[in-house]
């Protein structure tokens, strides 16, 4: 799709191991590892008692007290990342007018840590299939709907162009990003606010994976069971979070002096119509994403000085990636690093792929590329560059960030350095 | 030369009937299908009416091995997906690899399915929970189970945007078709009538309490007291206009034009934004309102909403300046499902030259200043319809659906 | 407790995978027989919910043939 160049001009990061871009970032370059046991609820009885939380405090936050009481988690690390960004872009209230600002949220779950908590009321722990309507808070309704999420950026951002929940899965956050893309080249808005939340840390949620054992059962060692393309590594860790980018074409960040982190040159997707969550170990579906991206960002596997993968650390997902790296770059798999920040920030479903967009955007910015934190044990099976437990100084011109998803969803995003940096 | 997207195939589950010829034959007869809500007692709830999908038989649909492991909207999306493209007589196997894609519209996601769940969890403990609620709650549980169904292998979506996503799911759609897909199946269904589900509806007030079905759901009525929720959808077969010749199908019509735009903030002052989505879709597809033939209210039935959508169309066609209907009056309002209902009923309405009626409209109240057809269908020549649907939430959207030309 | 038999087997994997056993397959794959990795975890979380019996990861996979199966649970339930 031809069209108009698009570019990240603010970003803003609620993630576990510290609020905000910075020290977000900070984690990453670290190789710290925010995974522990859950303190959101009493995990005792779960198979999977892990989890990468946010230390999130919204008061300190910003947030007032009628937004806390009226928001889900997920979106007040939403509204909370959307101010970050905008703050950082330097956007101000008087352009653009609000009919010409989009916004383009993911999130895979939605408000599912209200909507659990009221079910738990409502049904009286689960007591009543008849459940009690006089019980109900005045705004459960805006849980049930996940399109509450995209309203409340909305609101948080002045926006009255389109605003829509992009909901693949485990793609919605780089499938959100990507749609937000595709409105600039367009021509339908001058900014989008693009960008992904979920705050999925919650009874409903972790049972839901324990019953299929994808999460890793490595209780007694919290902090080292997110290890993706580990030998020994069983599962990934359930996360939370949010990214929220600017997204404005080239042209309008250049002429009002706007810093551009990076432009998004290409994006694709593709659905492997095999199963729900198993995936065959050959690829190609995602090998197919990341032709296609590449393929509209006019770049070869040769001039990627990085990839993002997915990188969940369950056993099947990290062997199905690596074959499609292969598959897409040939020899060139094998030289060119791949990390998994999933290893440092969990698995935040929807969230993540927006997360690791803005993760790209800033090893861009830096010439830093994050590590996989964990990868103690190589695996035969998983034998590229993997940057293993060490942040890498190198030239980052060029980046490839991927995602897969329940439902079959892969998804891959180039990014680059803007022109002149 | 701008790649046109045609509709050649419909696959219709609602209240009125499933399949697309049942639920046409219902709608030019004003039928009204709301009745008590039957799939689970609602004695004790202010709200005990619906549209339900009275007569839907999954297993006729749907695979054995899926049933299980999807919920309920996922069944009538998947069965409303096989049957449009089985309309369409499209097969996806004939297109290239990743030719053909599918985009949901959600609303509220497996409910009924994630009740059941979250009740074992809390009732008996963590283990209880089975396998499915990973794959049938969330909301893109029936995209991925109509991409793996049909071997779609294409940009597959979702979007949520309350009662708009069905425009948005056609809107991507066409996106999608002029970045190359060849064929996408795109609508949306709903069905969240499980208690939970419904006492999250009533929470926003906008729910008609009404006993009376034939009296619960008036849009533009000085009677008009709420909506009432219903079950449903559609999904319709989207292709190119060359691709659509090529097979030799004659499609319903275009959609030839879509807008999305959301509401500014409650206490800004400035007004919503549903003029703004019409008259940017009649700019997209290049129709000026005078060629508009109907309008497909979003209707909500509720006297502020009803009154700021009355005034949306006056400002654009003028008082009693163009046809309005209303037919889910007779069914209720589907969420994901409904907007995907009404484009499914321009389309036949364009096809049989018949508006139908708004279904238990009399005399809309007059101060909104709209031509409401009611009692009786209209004989009508429609060259292009617009359809208007809006998200709780302030999500507004509008698709202009265009007559098929004339074959040469 | 009695044990685990051929039946219980068909009966807890028509429920969880809304597909009947065929009968005569005993050393037949589940995957050949028409199951999924899904099917069989929910199958695995019936029988820890009906039997108390819990099946490890290595047992809970498309691989296992009915009567892999059947010989699994039964050993876990104290009996040969």
């Amino acid at each position: 799709m031809s069209g108009d160049a698009v570019g990240i001009t603010g970003i803003g990061v609620t993630a576990p191991g510290g609020i905000g871009a910075k020290a977000f970032w900070e984690l990453l370059m670290a190789g710290r590892s925010a995974t522990r046991t859950i303190t959101l609820f009493n995990p005792e009885g779960f198979r999977s008692r892990i989890a990468a939380e946010c230390d999130f405090d919204p008061v300190a936050a910003g947030l007032t007290p009628r937004e806390i009481r009226r928001m889900d988690r997920a979106a007040q690390f939403a509204v909370v990342s959307a101010r970050e960004a905008l703050a950082d872009s330097g956007i101000e209230a008087g352009w653009p007018p609000p009919e010409r600002r989009a916004v383009s949220l993911g999130s895979a779950v939605g408000c599912t840590m209200r909507l659990e908590q009221e079910y738990v009321v409502l049904s009286d722990g689960g007591r009543h299939w008849l459940v009690d309507h006089g019980y109900a808070v005045p705004r459960l309704y805006d849980y049930m709907a996940p399109s509450t999420l995209a309203a409340e950026v909305a609101w948080a951002s002045a926006a009255e162009g389109p605003v829509a929940l992009v909901s693949t899965g485990c793609t919605s956050g780089l499938d959100a990003v990507g749609r937000g893309v595709r409105l600039l080249q367009e021509g339908t808005a001058d900014i989008v606010l693009a960008g992904a939340t979920e705050a999925p840390i919650s009874p409903i949620t972790v049972a839901c994976f324990d019953a299929i054992r994808a999460t890793s059962p490595n209780n007694l060692e919290p902090g080292r069971a997110s290890r993706p393309f580990d030998r020994d590594r069983d599962g990934f860790v359930l996360g939370e979070g949010a990214a929220v980018l600017v997204l404005e074409r080239v042209a309008s960040a250049v002429e009002r002096g706007a810093h551009l982190y990076a432009e998004i040159a290409g994006f694709a997707s593709r659905s492997n119509a095999f199963h729900m969550t198993g995936l065959r170990p050959d690829g190609r579906e995602m090998a197919e994403a990341i032709r296609a991206s590449l393929a509209e960002a006019r770049k070869r596997p040769e001039e990627i000085d990085y990839i993002n993968a997915h990188g969940s650390g369950t056993r099947q997902n990290d062997r199905h990636e690596t074959a499609a790296f292969k598959r897409s770059f040939g020899a060139r798999a094998y030289q060119v690093p791949v990390s998994s920040i999933k290893s440092m920030v969990g698995h935040s479903l929807g969230a993540i792929g927006s997360i690791e967009v803005a993760a790209c955007a800033l090893a861009i910015e830096h010439d830093m590329v994050p590590p996989t934190a964990n990868l103690h044990t190589p695996d035969p099976e998983c034998d590229l560059d993997y940057v293993p437990l060490t942040a890498r100084r190198q030239p980052t011109r060029s980046v490839l960030s991927v995602g897969s998803g329940f439902g079959g969803f892969q998804s891959a995003m180039v990014l680059k350095a803007p022109a002149g940096a | 030369m701008t790649v046109r997207a045609m509709v050649t195939g419909l696959g219709v589950v609602a209240p009125a009937g499933v399949g697309a010829e049942a639920f046409w034959a219902a709608a030019r007869a004003g039928h009204c299908a709301l009745g008590p809500i039957t799939r689970f007692d609602a004695a004790a709830y202010p709200v005990r009416l619906a549209g339900e999908v009275a007569t839907f038989d999954a297993a006729a649909f749907v695979p054995g091995p899926v049933i299980p492991q999807t919920d309920r909207f996922t069944h009538l999306g998947l069965a409303a997906a096989a049957m449009a493209l089985a309309d369409a007589r499209a097969n996806p196997a004939d297109l290239p690899e990743y030719g053909s894609a599918v985009v949901t519209g959600a609303s509220s996601g497996g409910t009924e399915f994630g009740q059941h769940e979250i009740e074992r969890l809390w009732r008996e403990g963590p283990g209880s929970v089975g396998a499915y609620q990973s794959i049938a709650w969330f909301y893109a549980a029936t995209t991925g189970q109509v991409s793996i169904r049909h071997k779609l292998r294409g940009p597959c979506g979702v979007l949520a945007t309350e009662q708009a996503a069905g425009l948005d799911a056609l809107g991507e759609a066409r996106r999608m078709l002029r970045s190359g897909v060849r064929l996408v199946l795109a609508g949306g269904t709903d069905a969240s009538l499980c208690p939970y589900g419904l006492v999250a509806q009533l929470s926003t007030g906008l729910l008609s309490a009404a006993s009376d079905p034939s009296a619960a759901y008036l849009p533009f009525s000085p009677a008009a007291g709420g909506y009432v929720p219903g079950e449903g959808g559609a999904m319709m077969v989207i292709e190119r206009a060359d691709d659509a010749a090529a097979r030799g199908i004659a499609p319903y019509g275009e959609i030839a034009g879509y807008a999305a735009t959301f509401d500014p903030p409650p206490g800004s002052g400035r007004g919503p934004g549903l003029v703004r989505a019409a008259m940017l879709a009649l700019r997209d597809a290049d129709v000026p309102p005078s060629e508009i033939d109907v309008v497909f209210a979003d209707a909500m039935g509720a006297p502020a909403w009803d009154s700021a959508e009355a005034a949306a169309i006056s400002a654009v066609f003028g008082p009693h300046g163009v046809p309005v209907t209303a037919p889910k009056a007779g069914s209720g309002r589907s969420y994901a499902g409904g907007a995907s209902l009404d484009v499914a009923c321009a389309l036949l309405s364009i096809r049989a030259g018949l508006i139908p009626p708004t279904p238990g409209g009399g005399r809309p109240d007059p101060r909104y200043a709209i031509d409401l057809v009611s009692r009786q269908p209209r004989k009508q020549r429609i060259r292009a319809a617009l359809v208007l649907a809006r998200g709780y939430g302030g999500f507004n959207a509008a698709v202009v659906v265009r007559a098929p030309s004339r074959p040469e | 407790m009695a044990n685990f038999t051929f039946d219980d087997l068909s009966r807890i994997l028509r429920d969880s995978a809304g597909l009947a056993l065929d009968p005569g397959h005993d050393d037949t794959p589940l995957a050949d027989l028409g199951y999924e990795s899904l099917a069989v975890l929910e199958f695995a979380s019936r029988v820890k919910k009906q039997y108390g019996v819990a099946l490890p990861d290595e047992a809970v996979d498309v691989s296992h043939t009915p009567r892999e199966i059947l010989t699994t649970v039964n050993e876990r339930l104290g009996l040969t």
